[in-house]
């Protein structure tokens, strides 16, 4: 491999690592809090994707944008409404059961309400827009996207350090009970952490499938699990760490789907998270807990 | 004297069903649909048994099942495929030489020996399997709860990944996957008939997860399930009865993976995805979490309903001229997903909570609304 195609490999890396990241972040906030993995944060990634398709065949690229991420915000914050806020007092199990049968549901539904053949993503010109950097190509979307994820997690950072909000999170991320004891609206919190998560789904989402061209009931299964193994490698909890982890999982993947190893490529995902659990389950920056292991 | 009749019952029920399956033995033509979902059902209680052993049991939240099922279906396949089709499987890339000497070794061999080949070749899988499970749960069981989840979710993956590897291709065909796969042997030299094969090996093997639950083993299962720090204090080994549960529970899966590749006669990697997983626990769920007649009831019902009673969702329904909007491919599959999500939020216990069928709790529902009529 010549270090023209490996930069050129690493550029997609990054790109898809970026939106990687982005949906990393849902996981790791909502697991800070509650807990759980939500198994059905790939497939409001994916419900994202159809959105933006039918937003843009009536409404121009910026309104189309807009619109999406309001529906898949409000139905990340719906979901969690209906479906793990009555369990919450129930054991672990069965809000993990709880989301499994969410995102059972969700690909069903998308099943049957969009067919399961795959749906041309629309190109937005503008992000399609190829440059040239020496002898490396890339569209713009690759090239916005990791400046766009780190702008965002910069953004988010500031968010959970300096508002109030953000001190009410890392309140009930470090003990649930204490910060409700304290006065702290938990549920209202949890909204907002649901909300945010998905918001940043959305925009993973659209960033993702711009690359992708294509949208089935099933995309967001294997990208969502993957995001939640970025989120274990860079510490769960740990927001910078999460998109750290994404960048990294991005990268690899693509060198190896590059290398001609593509059925490994989701393997070495799965891998890396076993190895991880086993030889350092708080993550890369992760905080010392000892109830994973 | 209640258990000599509870015990008449069963034997009666026992033969009732026995008897319906020799008559479908011998009424084969227009009962196609009802044999399939009949035997599906009976291949899928046995894997949701094995995951309920593990998941209800023991207390481990294990979603690896797809992951064993695909490695005793690939090798129950590889083995059972027969010499002359070789060519037309492997039609892409050829089939490793060793594979084929095998078989033609295979083939000398005396007939009682084929004739006992095929459980020969299920029971190998799902030793496999169980040897994987043995070497993979020394690392995963010591993670815990969601964690465990995921990591078995991954293990699944990965063997999936490796069986569709195009490095394997003399072996698994890579993505192209196996067919011409064998059906069901007879057994006990053509007294159970092919047709009641999996019905009673699944039999066998339920029967054998339920005498391990009720031995020593079970109970310490159990305690695990409830406080494993408390469990350990009794002086209970929590690695040696986790990994007990595991290797079992990852054995008979991988049985019954062997059976659905009979079953299906054509299998390839992506049958075995995290799908038929979530599938798996929905029948767990739904049958309630902690009841091996709760699996399998709920394994019938949901394949029947599945497969056969609720197909009229997916088909456009004409009311009296008026074309209901709703009805389409994939409605059944919907109003299935809100049904797990009916079970899951609301009735949390499932059908059977962690309960099991006994004939004194349905007679006695019977008495009580008799009674209730006589006093109305």
């Amino acid at each position: 491999m010549s270090i023209t195609t490996f930069l050129q490999h690493c550029l997609t890396g990054i790109s898809l690592g970026g939106a990687y990241g982005l949906i990393a972040i849902g996981y790791t906030l909502v697991y800070g809090i509650l807990r759980l993995i939500n198994f059905a944060h790939g497939d409001i990634f994916m419900m994202a994707g159809y959105f933006m398709i039918f937003a843009l065949a009536s409404f121009p690229w910026p309104i189309a944008i807009v619109i999406t991420l309001v529906i898949t915000t409000v139905m990340g914050v719906v979901i969690e409404r209906l479906a793990y806020k009555p369990l919450r007092s129930s054991p672990r199990m069965s809000i993990m059961i709880s989301a499994i049968g969410v995102s059972y549901l969700l690909q069903n539904l998308a099943t049957y309400l969009f067919t399961a053949i795959p749906r041309g993503y629309p190109e937005i010109p503008l992000l399609k827009r190829i440059f040239r950097i020496g002898e490396l190509s890339a569209s713009l979307v690759t090239l916005m996207t990791p400046v766009l994820t780190i702008i965002l997690v910069a953004l988010l950072i500031l968010l959970v350090n300096k508002t109030k909000t953000g001190m009410a999170m890392r309140a009930a991320s470090k003990d649930f009970e204490t910060a409700k004891l304290m006065g702290i609206n938990i549920n209202r919190v949890i909204t907002v952490t649901f909300a945010i998560g998905s918001l940043l789904a959305g925009i993973g989402s659209i960033l993702y499938f711009t690359d992708r061209m294509s949208v089935t009931p099933f995309s967001g299964t294997l990208p969502g699990l993957k995001c939640f193994v970025a989120a274990v490698f860079g510490g769960i909890g740990n927001i910078p760490g999460a998109v750290i982890g994404g960048f990294f999982i991005g990268i690899v993947e693509t060198l190896l789907v590059a290398l001609g190893y593509s059925t490994f490529s989701d393997a070495f995902t799965f891998l890396l998270l076993i190895v991880m659990l086993l030889v350092k389950p708080t993550g890369l920056f992760g905080e010392k807990t000892v109830e994973k292991v | 004297m209640h258990t000599r009749r509870n015990t008449i019952l069963t034997i009666i029920s026992a033969a009732l069903l026995v008897g319906l399956l020799y008559w479908l033995h011998f009424n084969r033509t227009g009962n196609g649909m009802l044999i399939s979902i009949l035997q599906k059902s009976a291949i899928l209680a046995l894997v949701a048994v094995s995951m309920n052993l593990l998941n209800g049991f023991t207390g481990l939240f294990s979603l690896g099942q797809a992951g064993f099922m695909s490695i005793g279906a690939y090798v129950t396949a590889i083995l059972l495929i027969p010499v002359s089709s070789l060519e037309g499987v492997y039609y892409m890339s050829g089939v490793h030489p060793s594979i084929r000497v095998f078989k033609v070794f295979l083939g000398s061999l005396p007939p009682w020996f084929q004739s006992l080949y095929p459980f020969f070749a299920l029971i190998l899988g799902a030793s496999i399997a169980a040897i994987i499970a043995a070497i993979v749960g020394v690392a995963v069981l010591r993670l815990k709860s969601d964690y465990l989840a995921i990591a078995t979710l991954g293990l699944s993956e990965i063997i999936r990944a490796i069986f569709s590897s195009p490095q394997l291709d003399g072996v698994t065909n890579g993505s192209y996957g196996l067919n011409k796969i064998p059906g069901f042997p007879k057994m006990f030299g053509g007294l159970v008939p092919s047709l009641v094969t999996p019905f009673v090996i699944s039999a066998i093997c339920i029967m054998l997860i339920v005498m391990l639950i009720r031995s020593s083993y079970g109970r310490a299962f159990l305690a695990i399930r409830e406080d494993e720090i408390a469990a350990e204090a009794m002086g209970i080994s929590l690695f040696k009865h986790k990994s007990v549960s595991f290797i079992i529970s990852s054995f008979f899966s991988a049985l019954a993976g062997g059976l659905l590749a009979m079953y299906m006669r054509s299998i390839e990697a992506k049958t075995f995805s995290i799908a038929l997983t979530y599938d798996i626990l929905l029948i767990v769920v739904i049958g309630g979490i902690g009841s091996v007649t709760g699996s399998v009831l709920a394994s019938f019902l949901v394949t029947a309903s599945k497969e056969w009673w609720l197909r009229f969702f997916d088909q456009p329904l004409d009311l009296f001229g008026w074309q209901v909007p709703l009805f389409k491919t994939g409605f059944r599959m919907v109003i299935f997903s809100i049904l797990l999500m009916v079970v899951v939020l609301i009735y949390r216990r499932g059908l059977m909570g962690t309960n099991e069928f006994s004939w004194d709790r349905i007679l006695g529902r019977f008495k009580r609304r008799k009674n209730a009529k006589g006093g109305a």
